[in-house]
C-alpha cells in the first residue's frame, strides 16, 4: 500500500510538487498501478539479477566533433536567463 | 484516377507526379487545404508549417529530371517529438511549448534527402505517454472514423492525419504500441521496426530501451517505402544496427503464422473483434498460408514488466527537463524552487505519475522486487519468442483488445488505459519488428470501427512483417 507520505517523498525526490488537493487521487492511482505491476512478484523466474541482462548501455565511440560554435547561437537563444553566452542560474553558495 | 490528390497513397502520388497528372505544388496544396479545412475539428496537427517554396521547387525539378525517389515531392506529417531544424517541437508538453529544434533528426535529414516535404507536426500524448492523445497538453485529437472516439495514442495525431487524408503518410514513434495501436484504431498501417533499425538521433526520448521511430501509412507498400528511406546505421545513434547485425531473413512464398491461442482467448478481448480476427486467419489459410498454435506464457506478465521498465527509463530521461537550459522555466526563491516549479508547472499529470512510478521502482529497497524482476521477465519473454520463431515466420494476434473507445472512458483509470497496450508492448520489450494492418471492422453502438491484425517477426525481419501485412491486404 502506498501512503500519501510515500507519494510526497517520491515527488520530492523527482523534483515535483504534488498539491494537497491532488494527493488523494495521486495516491489512489499510484496504488492501483503498483498492485497491477505487483503481479511480477508471483513469477517464478531464473533468479533476477543472476544473469547478465541483455539490455545494456551503448555508447558511441568518440568521433570527429562538429566545428566549435556551430550550435552555440541557437542553444543560447533558448536559455531562460543568460549573460552573454553564459547560462545564468541562482547563486547556490553564499560568500559569508 | 478521379480521387482527390490528398487521398493518394505514396505509390499513387509518385506515379501521378511522374505521369504529369499533377505537380508537387498541387499535391502539397491539396493536403494543406484538407488539413486547414479539417484540422480545427480533428486537432491532428499542432502546427501546420508554411510551404517551403524552395523545397517544393527542388522536388519538382528532380521529378522533371527523372529522379526515381518515391518520396520526392511527397507531403508528410511528423509527430511532435521528431526534430525538424528551426521548427517548434514540443512533445505536446507545456514544458517544451516554445522549444525550437536546433538540428534535424537523422530521419528528417534522410527524408529531406529523399525529397519529402513536411506539412506540420502532429499531436500526441505528452512525451508519448498514453494510448489516446487525451494526455496532450494541447487538447485531444479526434478519431476521423468517429469523432466521439479517441484515435489511439500516443501517435494519435499522425494516425488521424493519415486516416483523414490530411497528408500522404506520417512518422510516429512507438515505445509500447504508440504507432500500431492508433493505426489499428484509425484503419491504417503502422510499423514498429526492429529496435535499432531506425536512428533515434533527434527523437525526444521516452524509454530508451524501447523507443523506435516508424511509419504510419495508407498501405503496407507505403510503410515499406518510408521504412526503407529512414532505416540504417547512424553514427549519431550507437544503438542502430546494420545489415549484418541479425541473420538475413528469407521471404517465403507462403507464410507459417504462429497463433498464441491462450493470449487471444483471454478475458477483455472483445468477442466481435475476436470473430473478425478468426475470419482473417481463415482467409489467410485459404490463400495457402499455414497456421500453427504456439505458446507464449510470459506474455501475460509482459504489460506489468513494461509498466516497470518504461517508467524507470522515463524518470531518468525526463530528469534533464529542469527549467535551467531550455523549456518551461519558472522562478522561485531558491534554486530548488526553480526546479520544483518548472517541473510541476511544465509536466501534465500522466507524466508526473510515470516519473514518480519510475523513481519508486528504481529506489533502494524496491529495485530488486520491481525493476530487476521486470528485466528478468523481459529476458524470459524474449527467449519464448525466439523459441516460437523456430516454428513460424510471424506471430499473429489482434493489435488491440477492442476498437477505439470514447473520450473519457478510460482517462480516470490509469490501469484500464495501460491495458490498451497489452498486445503491443511485447514487441518493444523483445525489440522485434511488428506491424498493424486493418483486418476489418466491428459494429459498436451504431458505428463501424476499424480493427487491426498484428504481426511480429524475429529481429531484423521487418520485411517479413511487411509481407504478412500485404498478404492481409490481398486476402481481405
Amino acid at each position: 500500500m502506498a501512503t500519501k507520505e510515500d507519494v510526497r517523498k517520491l515527488a520530492a525526490l523527482a523534483r515535483i510538487a504534488i498539491a494537497d488537493a491532488e494527493l488523494d487521487a495521486f495516491t489512489k492511482d499510484f496504488d492501483s498501478i503498483l498492485t497491477y505491476v505487483g503481479q511480477l512478484d508471483a513469477l517464478e523466474l531464473p533468479h533476477a539479477g543472476a544473469t547478465r541482462p541483455a539490455v545494456r548501455n551503448v555508447m558511441r565511440e568518440d568521433g570527429t566533433p562538429h566545428e566549435t560554435g556551430k550550435y552555440t547561437e541557437r542553444l543560447v537563444a533558448q536559455f531562460p536567463q543568460k549573460d552573454g553566452d553564459y547560462l545564468e542560474v541562482k547563486q547556490i553558495i553564499a560568500h559569508d | 484516377m478521379t480521387k482527390p490528390l490528398n487521398e493518394y497513397t505514396i505509390v499513387e502520388a509518385a506515379r501521378a507526379l511522374r505521369a504529369r497528372e499533377c505537380t508537387v505544388l498541387e499535391l502539397w496544396d491539396a493536403c494543406r487545404t484538407a488539413a486547414e479545412e479539417k484540422n480545427p475539428a480533428l486537432n491532428a496537427y499542432l502546427e501546420l508549417f508554411d510551404a517551403d517554396d524552395a523545397a517544393i521547387a527542388a522536388a519538382q525539378k528532380r521529378i522533371d529530371a527523372g529522379d526515381t525517389s518515391m518520396l520526392c515531392g511527397i507531403p508528410l506529417a511528423m509527430k511532435d517529438n521528431i526534430l525538424v531544424e528551426g521548427k517548434t517541437v514540443s512533445a505536446a508538453s507545456k514544458m517544451l511549448e516554445q522549444y525550437r529544434a536546433t538540428y534535424d533528426a537523422t530521419v528528417t535529414t534522410r527524408l529531406k534527402k529523399a525529397g519529402a516535404l513536411f506539412l506540420g507536426r502532429t499531436n500526441m500524448d505528452e512525451f508519448a505517454m498514453g494510448s489516446s492523445t487525451e494526455h496532450s497538453a494541447f487538447g485531444p485529437t479526434r478519431n476521423p472514423v468517429d469523432p466521439s472516439r479517441i484515435p489511439g495514442g500516443s501517435s494519435g495525431g499522425s494516425a488521424a492525419a493519415v486516416a483523414a487524408h490530411l497528408c500522404i503518410a506520417a512518422l510516429g514513434s512507438d515505445t509500447g504500441g504508440s504507432i500500431r495501436q492508433p493505426a489499428a484504431h484509425t484503419g491504417i498501417v503502422g510499423l514498429k521496426p526492429t529496435y535499432g533499425a531506425v536512428s533515434r538521433n533527434g527523437l525526444i526520448a521516452l524509454g530508451s530501451s524501447l523507443d523506435q521511430i516508424g511509419p504510419l501509412a495508407k498501405s503496407a507498400e507505403d510503410a515499406e517505402i518510408l521504412f526503407a528511406a529512414i532505416r540504417g546505421h547512424d553514427p549519431l545513434d550507437g544503438t542502430t544496427i546494420d545489415e549484418a547485425t541479425y541473420p538475413p531473413v528469407a521471404l517465403p512464398e507462403k507464410l507459417t503464422i504462429g497463433i498464441p491461442r491462450a493470449l487471444i482467448g483471454q478475458d477483455g478481448v472483445d468477442p466481435a473483434l475476436r470473430t473478425v480476427f478468426t475470419e482473417t486467419l481463415s482467409k489467410l489459410e485459404a490463400a495457402g498460408h499455414t497456421l500453427v498454435d504456439i505458446e507464449l506464457p510470459m506474455s501475460s506478465s509482459a504489460l506489468a514488466a513494461y509498466y516497470v521498465i518504461m517508467p524507470a527509463e522515463v524518470s531518468a530521461n525526463l530528469a534533464r527537463l529542469d527549467g535551467m537550459r531550455y523549456g518551461h522555466a519558472a522562478r522561485g526563491k531558491t534554486l530548488l524552487d526553480d526546479y520544483l516549479l518548472s517541473r510541476t508547472e511544465g509536466f501534465g499529470s500522466e507524466t508526473k505519475r510515470r516519473i514518480l512510478l519510475g523513481t519508486f521502482v528504481l529506489s533502494s529497497g524496491y529495485i530488486d522486487a520491481y525493476y530487476r524482476k521486470a528485466d528478468a521477465a523481459r529476458e524470459v519473454l524474449r527467449a519464448e519468442y525466439a523459441r516460437a520463431f523456430a516454428q513460424c515466420d510471424v506471430i499473429a494476434f489482434p493489435t488491440t483488445p477492442s476498437a477505439a473507445f470514447r473520450f473519457g472512458e478510460k482517462s480516470g483509470d490509469p490501469v484500464a488505459m495501460y491495458l490498451e497496450d497489452v498486445f503491443t508492448v511485447t514487441a518493444n520489450l523483445t525489440g522485434m519488428p511488428a506491424i498493424s494492418v486493418p483486418m476489418g471492422a466491428v459494429e459498436t453502438e451504431g458505428a463501424r470501427l476499424p480493427v487491426g491484425i498484428h504481426f511480429t517477426a524475429s529481429h531484423g525481419g521487418d520485411t517479413l512483417a511487411l509481407l504478412a501485412a500485404r498478404e492481409v491486404e490481398t486476402a481481405r
